[in-house]
C-alpha cells in the first residue's frame, strides 16, 4: 500500500481516518448513551431510535482470544486454500469506553497473546484478489 | 401452570451418519417410533411442531407419515429448535388446542463447521468475509475468558470430553462409540484454542420425536409417563455474551441460560439440588462447564473440583450427559434438544441399560443453547399410573 493511495477496505463503514491513523467507528445512543459497534439505527439497550456516529478509538486491552486453526468455509473470502491457509488470531479488545470489539489479531502465536495486554488498531490485508490487489480489514496487534 | 403436560411416547433415529436416509426421513422414523411407544396412530395426533436447521420443513414430514390435515407448525430456533417445538406443543395442550401433540426435531449436516450467512443474523457481509462468523470461535472466546476469571484448567476440558466418550460408548444410538483416552483428547489437534478436536462436537445427523398429552389423560395411553414440570425458552438480554457478536457491551448481563433455568425452577417449584440426572448443552467441553454454573448446579469455578471428584459421572451426585451428549452424539441442530429429553425419559424409567443412573431417579433436567442467544430448559418427573 502506498501512502498516497487509499486502501481498499472490506468494511469502510466501520473505520474513519484520524490525524494519527485510523479509528473504529460505531454509534452512540442519544437517549441512554450506550455505545454500539457496528453502528445501528436503533439502540439494543433502550430501544431509542436516535443513534449518532461515535469514534470508538484505536487502543484497548485484550479481553479474550483464540487462534482460528482451520480454513473457514464461505462466506470467508481470503482466497486461501487448505494448503495455503495460515491460522489467525481472533479476540475481543476492550476499548476505553468498556465496549469489547471482536477483531482479527495480527499474531497467531499463543505465547504472544495475554489477557490484559495493550493492543493497537491497524489495517491488515486479509485477501489478495486474482489481479494481485489487496483488500484490507481492521485488526489489533500487541503493543510491544 | 394449571394443566400439566406429560410425555407418553419417545422415539429416536440413531445419530451419526445414515447415508441412505434424508434428515426428513430420519425425523419421520423417530415420530413413528414415538407413536408406537405411546400406542397411538399418527391420525390421532391433533397438532405437531417441529424443525430442522438445514434438512427442510418439518411439515413436509406429513407426506411420509400421512396427510391427515392436522396443523403442523414449522419451528426454526437454531440449536433451541427442539426445545422450542416442545414448549410450543406443551402450550398447545395446555390451551386445549389438542389432546395429543407431537414435537419432532431432525437434521442432516454436511461435514465440517457450520457456515451461516451474516444477513440471517442481521450482520454485515464483512463479518463472514473476514473470518469472524464461526461458532467454534465464540465457544473458544467465551471459554478463554471464563477460564481466566474462574480458574478453570485445561485438565477440566479434557475430563469433560473423556467422560462424554466413555458414556457414548455405552449408548447404541450414539455416533462416536469409541472411548478415547485422556492423552488422546489432550493431544488432539488445536481447532480454536483452548479447544481441541475432541473437545468440540461435530455437525451430524439424527432425529427425535415425542408424543405428548395432558398429564391427567396420560394413563389412558400408558402406565409410565414423564411429566413436564417446566418447559421454558428465553432469549438474550442486552449485555450478555453471545455467539456472532461483533462487540460486547461494557456491562455484562446474565446469559439466556440463566434466565431460562431460573424460570424453569420457579415454574416447577424445584431446586437444582433435587435434580438427579441432567443434560447440559455440550457443543464443547468448556460450554458444558460454563452451563453447569449458568443453570444453577454449582458456583462459578466449582466445576474443577466436581470433575476431579467424579461427581458428574453416571454414578456421581450430578450425572451429566449420560448418553455422551453432543460430543459423542454429534450435533444435528434440530434434533439435539429433543435427544436430551429422550435420554432423561429413559433414565427416569430405568431403561438406560449400561448407562443407567443408580438410585431410581425421579427428577431430570435438560438444557440447550443456540444462536443467536436462546436457551431452552425442561424439568422432567417420572410418573406411574
Amino acid at each position: 500500500m502506498h501512502n498516497d493511495e487509499a486502501p481498499e477496505l472490506v468494511c469502510p463503514e466501520l473505520l474513519r481516518r484520524t490525524a494519527s491513523g485510523w479509528s473504529l467507528l460505531g454509534g452512540r445512543c442519544a437517549s441512554c448513551g450506550e455505545i454500539c459497534f457496528p453502528a445501528q439505527r436503533s439502540c439494543a439497550k433502550c430501544c431509542g431510535t436516535s443513534v449518532a456516529a461515535w469514534e470508538i478509538g484505536d487502543r484497548g486491552t485484550l479481553w479474550s482470544w483464540t487462534i482460528q486453526g482451520f480454513l473457514p468455509k464461505s462466506p470467508y473470502d481470503s482466497g486461501e486454500t487448505e494448503s495455503t491457509f495460515r491460522p489467525y488470531g481472533v479476540g475481543y479488545v476492550q476499548m476505553p469506553s468498556g465496549l469489547k470489539v471482536e477483531s482479527r489479531l495480527t499474531v497467531s502465536d499463543p505465547r504472544r497473546l495475554q489477557i490484559g495486554a495493550p493492543m493497537a488498531l491497524i489495517l491488515q490485508p486479509y485477501r489478495t484478489k486474482p489481479d494481485g490487489h489487496q483488500v484490507f480489514t481492521f485488526a489489533f496487534e500487541p503493543i510491544a | 401452570m394449571s394443566t400439566e403436560v406429560a410425555i407418553i411416547g419417545i422415539g429416536i433415529h440413531p445419530f451419526g451418519r445414515t447415508d441412505q436416509l434424508t434428515g426428513l426421513e430420519q425425523g419421520a422414523f423417530a415420530v413413528r417410533a414415538a407413536l408406537r411407544d405411546a400406542g397411538v396412530a399418527w391420525s390421532d395426533i391433533g397438532v405437531a411442531f417441529g424443525g430442522s436447521y438445514e434438512s427442510g420443513n418439518a411439515d413436509s414430514m406429513a407426506t411420509l407419515l400421512g396427510l391427515t390435515g392436522l396443523p403442523f407448525i414449522n419451528v426454526a430456533n437454531g440449536c433451541a429448535t427442539g426445545g422450542s417445538a416442545l414448549m410450543s406443543a406443551v402450550s398447545a395442550i395446555r390451551s386445549g388446542m389438542a389432546e395429543l401433540a407431537v414435537a419432532v426435531g431432525f437434521d442432516k449436516h454436511p461435514r465440517g463447521a457450520f457456515n451461516p450467512k451474516p444477513a440471517d443474523y442481521g450482520l454485515g457481509e464483512w463479518y463472514g468475509q473476514t473470518g469472524l462468523m464461526l461458532t467454534t470461535q465464540f465457544f473458544a472466546l467465551k471459554a478463554r475468558r471464563y477460564m481466566h476469571e474462574y480458574g478453570i484448567s485445561e485438565d477440566a476440558l479434557v475430563r469433560v470430553a473423556h467422560r462424554a466418550f466413555r458414556n457414548g460408548a455405552l449408548n447404541s444410538n450414539a455416533w462416536r462409540r469409541r472411548e478415547l483416552s485422556y492423552e488422546e483428547i489432550a493431544a488432539s489437534a488445536p481447532v480454536n484454542l483452548p479447544l481441541r478436536k475432541y473437545m468440540l462436537c461435530s455437525p451430524a445427523e439424527g432425529g427425535v420425536g415425542l408424543v405428548l398429552c395432558g398429564a391427567d389423560r396420560a394413563r389412558r395411553y400408558t402406565s409410565r409417563s414423564v411429566a413436564l414440570r417446566a418447559a421454558t425458552v428465553r432469549t438474550r438480554l442486552f449485555g450478555s455474551f453471545e455467539v456472532f457478536s461483533p462487540s460486547l457491551a461494557a456491562t455484562q448481563a446474565p446469559a439466556p441460560t440463566v434466565t431460562a433455568a431460573r424460570a424453569a425452577f420457579e415454574e416447577a417449584g424445584v431446586a437444582p439440588n433435587e435434580i438427579e440426572v441432567l443434560q447440559l448443552q455440550d457443543t464443547d467441553s468448556a460450554t458444558e462447564i460454563i452451563h453447569m454454573a449458568e443453570n444453577g448446579f454449582c458456583q462459578d469455578g466449582e466445576q474443577e473440583r466436581l470433575l476431579q471428584a467424579g461427581e458428574t459421572e453416571i454414578g456421581g451426585r450430578l450425572p451429566i450427559n449420560t448418553d455422551g451428549g453432543c460430543l459423542a452424539n454429534g450435533e444435528p441442530i434440530g434434533a439435539s434438544g429433543l435427544r436430551q429429553v429422550f435420554e432423561i425419559c429413559l433414565q427416569l424409567h430405568g431403561q438406560a441399560g449400561p448407562r443407567q443412573v443408580p438410585g431410581n431417579p425421579r427428577l431430570g433436567y435438560t438444557h440447550v443453547y443456540g444462536a443467536p442467544g436462546v436457551s431452552a430448559v425442561t424439568i422432567l418427573e417420572r410418573r406411574f399410573a
